[in-house]
């Protein structure tokens, strides 16, 4: 029996040492991916692995439905991943969960400068003057149009101002009054929300902790989105348009706001014999300065601070930025790269499609920095569903958002008062 | 004293059992009791120190949203359809599986219990192409009678009609197998001395198994009906809620205002608003049943 005991522990001791060495050599971090990003992110991280023998990265694929629920119940739990992808809008509520590690130090030892990126972008990763996240990619929305029926009344360019927007809309409806010129999706909050940025709309005050939808600045943008509506120019509800792409093809619809990923989706789904009739522009504006303003939307890299492995989940989050792995990122996925040098590259140059995107990316906006945009932009987009059937007017529908957005942020102001006491 | 003399081993036997329950649920359910008059939120998350005592705030809130009110409703009508189809069905099988002519009883009864025992999220993937608008096998099947294709999770009519479907397809084998229990504890000699008298086939049914399985009956129907009130996972996993919220349960609605929005003490008081309307339909349905009886 003693004998046995002894082989036992002496095994024990020799595999535990054994297992204590080859971990000083080979640290491994976690990554977790969202979606198609998180399948593809795996090619790239191959290379990152073959770079850097002693790093191993393990990625876990999560799909984007669940990505939110799956990132706070795994901070409740503390078993959350080195480096993740997260949707920029969710930085300051894992700031406010004082999650994020503040990468300002990291930032100032690298080789990456801020002005590597699109200043828009960048600064929907900082939370009063502290850094956050590094952009990955970027999303924003531009208008999709048919260039065969612009031309058909005479169009020669895509709307540059909201009036010319207007004007055109109403001459396609004039030749085409079974169509509709522009898709405004009533289940989106993104439409309404662009029209506010571009006409200087903060949608929140004092400090982000009231609602200011009924304030002049959004209350024009938003009658500008009624407009559409109430002249039938846009379809009311969603069952007129089942599928985009078709209704898109016929020309039931010939205007379109929406992101990077439906190039990919539009040059596969529209005929070949049809490619030519699709085009896209940067958004119109309420000024003579062209572009207006969009989404600052995108997905950035995050480090958690619960990481252990600080400095080589720095390194993947640096090889994952550069100007090459973003080219191949783009290549594999069509998400727009977030390093100004990746622009520069023949790949995204020659491709016409991604031109109204890149001057699209010089005016870009983010969404107020607070923990319940989310839940705001629901509220946002009800009330765009309400105005598209018009319920009521512009002033109750707005005085409604208010109300319901105040008694989101109330939580929000209660803090405010107690920090400053 | 003597109490505890007279019942000491009792005690001892069951308190394994009070303790596990004791911590997995009674403190649980307590401490989400006293939670569902706090704020409990993403900030409390941040730190403990955000937790407000808000008194029944919650719960006015709760009355005062229109999104309660859609998912009261809609699992309302899941219930109300749903719910006495489901009994229907399981019982209308159950006779079918337990008829003297039929053949293969127990490979029918295996074959209908099976969808109980699958799973949800491997049938829903079944099921949604079933449902699909253009390659539905179901819409394939009405074509045939010439009715006009519909986009059974897409369109909010419809939506709910499809889970209700699916959800008594995937539930009836379990009441079915407590139904075939029930019949086979029906004495055969009832049956005889009614086919002496002259009996039919229905009025034997209704005078003879209908009365003799009442107590099942009311089994199969508070369970069904408590069961079918918490639906989740049939719509989280095949129309999130969706479309224009017509597939919203309150445990769904509660499940995202929890873990999507991370409010758990607005989360938590749905779930007692929810107790409270099971228990008092429960009890009315206990006391309606005690009525008949009498």
């Amino acid at each position: 029996m003693k004998i046995i005991l002894q082989i036992f522990f002496s095994v024990a001791i020799f595999l535990s040492f054994n297992c204590n060495h080859s971990s000083d050599e080979v640290s491994t971090i976690k990554f977790w991916g969202f979606g198609a990003e998180g399948e593809k992110v795996k090619l790239l991280i191959e290379q990152f692995e073959k770079e850097n023998p002693s790093i191993k990265v393990k990625v876990q694929q999560i799909p984007w439905t669940s990505a939110h629920e799956k990132l706070l119940t795994a901070f409740a739990g503390n078993s959350l991943p080195d480096v993740c992808q997260l949707g920029n809008t969710w930085i300051p509520e894992f700031v406010t969960l004082k999650s994020l590690e503040n990468l300002n130090s990291l930032l100032l030892k690298s080789s990456i400068k801020e002005e590597n990126y699109f200043s828009g972008i960048f600064e929907t990763n900082k939370i009063d003057s502290g850094l956050y996240g590094l952009p990955w990619y970027i999303d924003t929305r531009v208008l999709f149009y048919r260039k065969d029926l612009f031309d058909s009344i005479g169009w020669k360019s895509p709307p540059k101002n909201w009036d010319e927007l207007k004007r055109v809309s109403i001459l396609l409806k004039n030749k085409y009054p079974k169509s509709y010129p522009i898709f405004l999706p009533a289940n989106e909050w993104n439409p309404q929300i662009i029209f506010g940025m571009q006409n200087g709309s903060s949608f929140l005050k004092n400090n982000n902790s009231f609602g200011n939808f009924s304030e002049e600045k959004y209350k024009t943008a938003f009658s500008f989105y009624k407009y559409f509506y109430e002249n039938n120019l846009s379809p009311v509800g969603m069952s007129q348009v089942s599928n985009v792409y078709q209704a898109f093809t016929e020309g039931f619809i010939m205007m379109y706001i929406t992101g990077p990923w439906n190039i990919g989706e539009f040059q596969k789904r529209i005929p070949q014999d049809k490619q030519h009739i699709w085009m896209t522009a940067a958004m119109p504006s309420t000024d003579s300065i062209y572009p207006g303003a969009s989404l600052a939307g995108g997905s950035s890299l995050v480090l958690f601070k619960s990481s252990k492995n600080k400095i080589a989940s720095w390194k993947l989050i640096e090889f994952l930025t550069s100007k090459k792995q973003q080219l191949k990122f783009y290549t594999q996925t069509g998400n727009l790269p977030s390093n100004r040098d990746a622009w520069n590259d023949s790949i995204l140059i020659n491709n016409i499609y991604t031109k109204a995107f890149r001057l699209q990316l010089e005016n870009l906006i983010s969404t107020p920095k607070v923990p319940e945009w989310e839940n705001i932009a629901m509220k946002v987009q009800k009330s765009g569903e309400a105005v598209s059937v018009k319920q009521s007017s512009i002033t109750e529908i707005l005085f409604n958002l208010d109300n319901d957005v105040n008694r989101i942020l109330e939580k929000r102001r209660s803090l405010l008062i107690k920090n400053k006491k | 004293m003597n109490y505890i003399n007279k019942y000491g081993i009792a005690f001892l036997f069951i308190a394994p059992a009070i303790t596990v329950l004791f911590f997995f649920f009674f403190v649980p359910v307590f401490a989400a009791f006293v939670m569902s008059f706090t704020d409990f939120d993403i900030y409390a998350l941040a730190d403990f120190k955000n937790i407000l005592f808000i008194g029944f705030k919650n719960y006015q809130n709760l009355i005062t949203d229109p999104l309660f009110w859609t998912a009261l409703k809609n699992t309302l009508y899941f219930v109300v359809i749903g719910g006495p189809l489901s009994v229907i069905v399981s019982l209308s099988v159950a006779i079918l599986v337990n008829s003297k002519v039929a053949k293969f009883k127990t490979f029918f009864r295996t074959i209908f219990f099976i969808p109980v025992v699958t799973t949800i999220v491997a049938v829903s993937v079944v099921w949604k192409y079933l449902y699909h608008p253009r390659f539905g096998l179901i819409n394939y099947i009405l074509n045939y009678f010439s009715i006009e294709p519909i986009d059974w999770l897409g369109n909010s009519d419809y939506a709910m009609p499809a889970i209700i479907i699916m959800a008594i397809w995937k539930n009836f084998g379990y009441n079915m197998i407590i139904f075939v229990a029930g019949l086979q504890s029906i004495p055969e000699q009832l049956y005889e001395a009614a086919k002496i008298d002259g009996a039919n086939e229905w009025q034997k049914f209704y005078n003879i198994t209908m009365p003799m399985l009442s107590q099942t009956t009311i089994f199969v129907c508070i369970i069904t009906m408590i069961g079918y009130f918490q639906l989740f996972s049939e719509p989280y996993v095949m129309t999130q809620g969706g479309p224009l919220n017509s597939t919203l349960s309150i445990v769904l609605l509660m499940y995202q205002h929890g873990f999507k929005w991370w409010s758990m003490g607005y989360s938590v008081s749905i779930a007692f608003m929810l107790f409270v309307i099971i228990y008092a339909v429960t009890l009315f349905q206990l006391k309606w049943q005690k009525k008949k009886e009498i």
